[in-house]
């Protein structure tokens, strides 16, 4: 009991930082007067202080701020990863599920395919024949999530057709359709649903770890993997370069994974 | 001298969570006693608080639940708060336990031989050798009836039946030779002839061991013909005691007088005469055949229900009653065979055509907590049937309410606010909206409690008399059948044995199945003799 | 039970078959034209006409693509991915050469990972406190959280930077390879205890412990006896994640730490457009996942007797 009492303060906590974090994507320049652009020179590297929360990096611009608009570019890629990711994969899954037999049979071979290529290296693939950009990162990232999605989605759909409320739907005289549109999709898109903001978090980080590896939006627009790699030459000297946008960058993450708990076991409830 | 009893619980009182800081009591104040060489019965339904009654004696609760008075005593051993280590040596040594379930009791992975192992081991007063633990285990699975004791011993519990699963728990909960033995529900989940066999089993072990043994039971019937004293628990008390005699001859307490009416073992017939009755055939079936893989889980079945009248289809598990329901209500397409719904042959219908046979044949199913989309209100589930034929909904859904004995304000609710009962009459209610002639109840009535199922049956009757309705009436239990079925037809093993009406099947039963199925009611001779 | 084999086996052989015409479409059909790939994107236009000929000539990339196709299959087929376009070097050789480093590290890292998860579901189902059972069951949740890099810069600038007990780069001698080995242990141990600590929750509320404590079993015992064994097999169903895991998780410590091998070859493969090196790692992957599957889908029935018994009925 102390613990669920303990729990709820924290999922507040955690959505209070998707919704800062979502702010400042929406507009960075209520959350800092500094621009992410323009730096000062001469002071650079400076330490974190109540002037540059974050420091500053080489070019003496304030980190916080190349933060705060550096989670336009990471949350827009995010949010599209996402709906590329959930719209294909839950229209396959429901699709193999629904209508079993030889359709069911060859979708999942395909998405076994795609889920024996590991994510990031998929995408790593798709962004070097389409070319590096942000956008190019987000398609990479949806396309090589459609297969889990599909997965979850199918499994879902299976256990939901055999259910007795859908069988009784039948019964009653409810078309394949009808039983489909009110019975399997409601009750199917629960899970579907936490597994979409588990993958919010997980998509971040894929698209940051993209941009790590220099494979998103050219310097100097701000991104978060992107601001973790170029601190990451200094790291030795001027640790909070690379390491304060990074922690901002966990805490987002690990908020999403907490709400997303919240949503799963509502589900089970 | 005193003596004192294997166990003693007295004024015991659990409680669970309810929220913060607040408690639910699911066990308020009880007490009770067992003597050497006694079994005594406590019967209540779900949720009177048996089962935590159970665990708070074994010491087995969950961690949240809390114990807010009472003790626990075994041979004047207060064993009170003691500790998972020191309980661990009452636990197997003094008393044995049997669970419910004896398809998830035992551990999948390992072999019959080494769970029974295990309890002997735990429980020996000094080690042993490899070998007599062996030969002790071996002993403990004979003892409990397994005359194969070798070759279960070698096996895993996916390769032994539901009643030798059962068998080899009541070997482990001998195998320390305990004084005592509670057993949970331990035949609730097997058909009626192996709970015939395991409860003859357990008393003889009674008389043979001189153990005492607690038996927690939820069927009246059972209680009546083995216990030698009943406890009967509601709402987390116990509400009356007493020698099996007494609570059948003079019950003080109401709750006790409505199980006891409830029980169909109480009944001499019908729940009401059946006045709607006519010569007309409603459904008839021939030679329906149904293979899975290799299983023939219908072997050429024939029925007729006749108009305005119940067939009840009565079989244990693996007689293919189901499978016959769903070839019935089309949901199975047969192998070979036919189904007639008057004059239209259900068999050679595409699945437009089927459509519009629903409208006059309905099917109710067994568990009311699966069949109705819990994202649906009880509006929605009764108009459901309504909307798909595009039929006029004004005003139904309170009137098919009406017909069940619910009242409007459930219109709104989720089937989540509902209890058992409450859920199965929307069942029935939906089912009937599109006014069928015929319903099809696949064990409608088996997964509610004995008082929820008496309502239930009372009001099936009621419609059919007042509607002329055929039930198909699919069940495992005989005692149910007596109270609202005309005719009955007796499956085993896919096949029909044995067909015809209630009196002549119960009074003159021709096939030596059907004897044993009798036979095997609980309760069954108690009436007799009253 | 031969069935099941041949089944079991033609579904992999599938999916390497299917991984290599995907990266086939991708990296020779779809690209308008495959040979700019193949030069570097600022010199595209220093680079004369004939050369850029001869290039698509040598690669086979004016035959029709159904006929380069059969060519490349059948090549891929023998081991001959053709030669890395940087290096000159063929594609096997190239794999094969840091195929070691990467091996040893994830290798370790996949020891230290399933200890750890292993670890903290143990903790998380004996411990009677629900305060460390909360803080232990966060622990997975941020493992998977902490971006690889973030990760390996901290325990960089923490073990190298600060205190200098390890060695920042590089990779020679043992003491080189332990802090990469925690880094990638960390994201790879996260879904392994997320999972473990969910079954062994599971199967030590289920019906059979509540028969071992009736039998006199002692926590521990049933923890040991009963649930271990039954709620660590499901943790080979997600043998392809940790997998997926392992080889995402190199790239980036491999990187952080400027350590030899595959994931490092594969971002250099990617940066470089080197197109016969990049397909042949995304297939050498897809033959590693293939044979891993393959292996837990056989070594599963042996495991756990009801799958015994459904494979067997499976005639």
């Amino acid at each position: 009991m102390i613990t669920r009492r303990l729990q709820q303060p924290v999922l507040l906590l955690a959505w209070l930082v998707v919704l800062v974090v979502i702010g400042w994507a929406v507009a960075p320049q209520l959350f800092t007067s500094y621009s992410p652009y323009a730096g000062d020179t001469a002071a650079s590297f400076a330490p974190p202080s109540a002037e540059h929360w974050f420091g500053t990096d080489r070019l003496g611009r304030d980190l916080f701020a190349r933060s705060v608009y550096g989670a336009h570019t990471t949350l827009t890629a995010t949010l599209l990863a996402v709906v590329i990711a959930f719209g294909i994969g839950t229209a396959v899954g429901l699709i193999a599920g629904f209508s079993g037999g030889i359709a069911d049979t060859a979708i999942m071979r395909v998405v076994d395919v795609f889920l024996a290529i590991p994510s990031l290296l998929l995408a790593m693939v798709v962004v070097s024949v389409l070319g590096y950009s942000t956008n190019n990162i987000a398609l990479a990232v949806g396309v090589s999530s459609i297969a889990s999605f599909a997965r979850v989605m199918r499994a879902q759909v299976l256990s939901v057709v055999h259910q007795d409320y859908v069988r009784a739907a039948y019964g009653l005289g409810v078309g394949r359709i009808g039983v489909m549109l009110r019975h399997v999709v409601p009750n199917s898109l629960s899970s579907v649903v936490a597994l979409a903001a588990l993958e919010v978090g997980t998509a971040v980080l894929a698209v940051a770890s993209l941009g790590f590896l220099g494979y998103g939006a050219p310097p100097p627009q701000p991104e978060w993997g992107l601001l973790v790699a170029e601190g990451r030459d200094y790291v030795a000297v001027h640790p909070w370069a690379s390491i304060l946008p990074g922690v901002a960058l966990a805490v987002v993450v690990i908020a999403t994974h907490r709400i997303s708990t919240s949503f799963r076991k509502e589900h089970s409830r | 001298m005193t003596h004192d009893p294997l166990l003693r619980i007295t004024d015991l009182a659990i409680d669970y969570p309810a929220g913060r800081r607040r408690w639910t009591p699911a066990v308020r104040g009880v007490s009770l006693h067992v003597e050497p060489g006694e079994l005594v019965a406590l019967v209540g339904e779900s949720g009177s608080g048996k089962t935590t009654l159970v665990q708070g004696a074994l010491g087995l609760l969950p961690p949240v639940a809390r114990r807010r008075s009472g003790s626990i005593a075994y041979s004047g051993v207060e064993v009170t708060g003691w500790n998972d280590k020191r309980m661990a040596r009452v636990r197997g040594n003094y008393v044995g336990f049997i669970p419910q379930d004896p398809n998830t009791s035992l551990n999948p992975t390992k072999r019959i031989g080494h769970q029974v192992i295990e309890a002997v081991r735990f429980n020996a007063p000094r080690p042993g050798t490899a070998a007599d633990y062996r030969a002790a285990a071996l002993e403990s699975l004979r003892t409990a009836g397994l005359q194969d004791a070798e070759r279960v011993f070698q096996q895993f519990p996916h390769e032994l039946s539901g009643g030798m699963k059962q068998r080899a728990l009541i070997a482990i909960a001998l195998a320390g030779h305990p004084k005592i033995i509670v057993a949970d529900e331990p035949t609730s989940a097997l058909d009626v002839t192996v709970q015939k066999v395991i409860l003859d089993h357990l008393a003889g072990l009674r008389e043979r061991l001189g153990i005492g043994i607690l038996l927690v039971t939820h069927d009246l019937g059972v209680a009546l013909e083995r216990a030698d004293r009943i406890l009967v628990m509601r709402a987390g008390e116990i509400v009356e005691h007493g020698p099996v005699r007494q609570i059948l001859d003079q019950p003080t307490d109401d709750y006790t007088r409505r199980l006891l009416a409830a029980s169909p073992a109480q009944h001499h017939g019908r729940l009401r005469d059946n006045t709607s009755a006519t010569g007309l055939v409603a459904l008839e079936a021939r030679a329906l055949s149904k293979s899975y893989k290799h299983v023939h889980a219908l072997k050429t079945a024939d029925l007729v229900v006749r108009k305005g009248t119940t067939h009840a289809i009565v079989g244990e598990s693996g007689a293919g009653k189901s499978t016959l329901a769903g070839i019935l209500a089309g949901f199975t397409t047969a192998d070979s065979g036919t189904v007639h719904v008057g004059a239209t042959e259900l068999t050679a219908l595409n699945r437009r055509e089927l459509r519009t046979i629903r409208r006059d044949l309905q099917f109710v199913f067994q568990n009311p907590y699966t069949s109705l989309d819990p994202r649906f209100t009880v509006r929605r589930l009764v108009e459901e049937p309504l909307r798909a034929f595009g039929v006029p909904i004004e005003g139904r859904a309170a009137e098919l309410l009406k017909a069940v004995a619910l009242d409007e304000s459930y219109l709104n609710r989720l089937p989540g606010q509902l209890s058992g009962g409450q859920r199965q009459r929307v069942a029935i209610a939906r089912a009937l909206a599109l006014n069928p002639g015929i319903l099809v109840l696949d064990e409608a009535v088996s997964a509610l409690d004995v008082s929820v199922q008496a309502q239930i049956l009372q009001l099936l009757v009621d419609l059919q008399a007042e509607s002329g309705l055929s039930y198909v009436f699919v069940t495992h239990d005989l005692g149910v059948v007596r109270l609202i079925a005309d005719d009955v037809t007796v499956m085993k093993d896919g096949a029909v044995v044995e067909t015809g009406p209630v009196e002549e099947v119960f009074h003159a039963p021709q096939h030596d199945y059907t004897r044993r199925l009798l036979d095997a009611i609980p309760g069954r001779d108690l009436r007799s003799t009253r | 039970m031969l069935r099941y084999v041949a089944l079991k086996t033609g579904r992999a052989a599938f999916v390497v078959w299917a991984a290599f015409t995907l990266t086939f479409v991708l990296l020779f059909v779809l690209p308008a034209n495959p040979v700019d790939l193949l030069f570097d994107p600022t010199e595209l236009n220093t680079v004369p006409p004939e050369v850029r000929e001869q290039v698509a000539d040598n690669y086979g990339f004016n035959k029709p693509v159904l006929l380069q196709y059969a060519d490349r299959l059948g090549h891929a087929l023998t081991g001959d991915f053709g030669s890395s376009v940087q290096s000159g070097r063929p594609v096997a050789s190239a794999i094969l050469d840091v195929l070691p480093e990467t091996l040893l590290l994830s290798a370790g890292a996949l020891v230290l990972a399933v200890l750890a998860a292993v670890g903290i579901a143990l903790v998380a189902t004996s411990t009677r406190r629900a305060w460390v059972r909360n803080v232990v069951e966060a622990l997975p949740s941020g493992a998977v959280s902490v971006p690889v890099f973030l990760s390996g810069i901290l325990i960089l600038q923490v073990f190298s930077f600060k205190l200098g007990w390890f060695p920042a780069f590089g990779d020679d001698g043992p003491r080189s390879i332990v802090l990469p080995l925690i880094t990638l242990a960390i994201p790879v141990a996260g879904p392994i205890a997320q999972l473990l600590v969910r079954s062994f929750a599971t199967e030590f509320h289920s019906g059979y412990v509540t028969t071992s404590w009736a039998k006199g079993a002692t926590r521990g015992g049933i923890i040991l006896r009963d649930v271990l064994r039954n709620a660590s097999l499901p943790a080979l169903t997600i043998a392809g994640i940790t997998f997926g895991n392992l080889i995402a998780g190199s790239v980036i410590t491999e990187t952080v730490f400027a350590r030899k091998g595959i994931g490092r070859l594969t971002q250099n493969a990617i940066n470089t457009l080197d197109v016969p090196l990049v397909q042949g790692i995304v297939v050498f992957v897809a033959v590693s996942f293939a044979l891993i599957n393959l292996f837990v889908d056989l070594i599963y029935p042996l495991l756990d007797p009801r799958m015994r018994a459904v494979v067997e009925a499976q005639k």
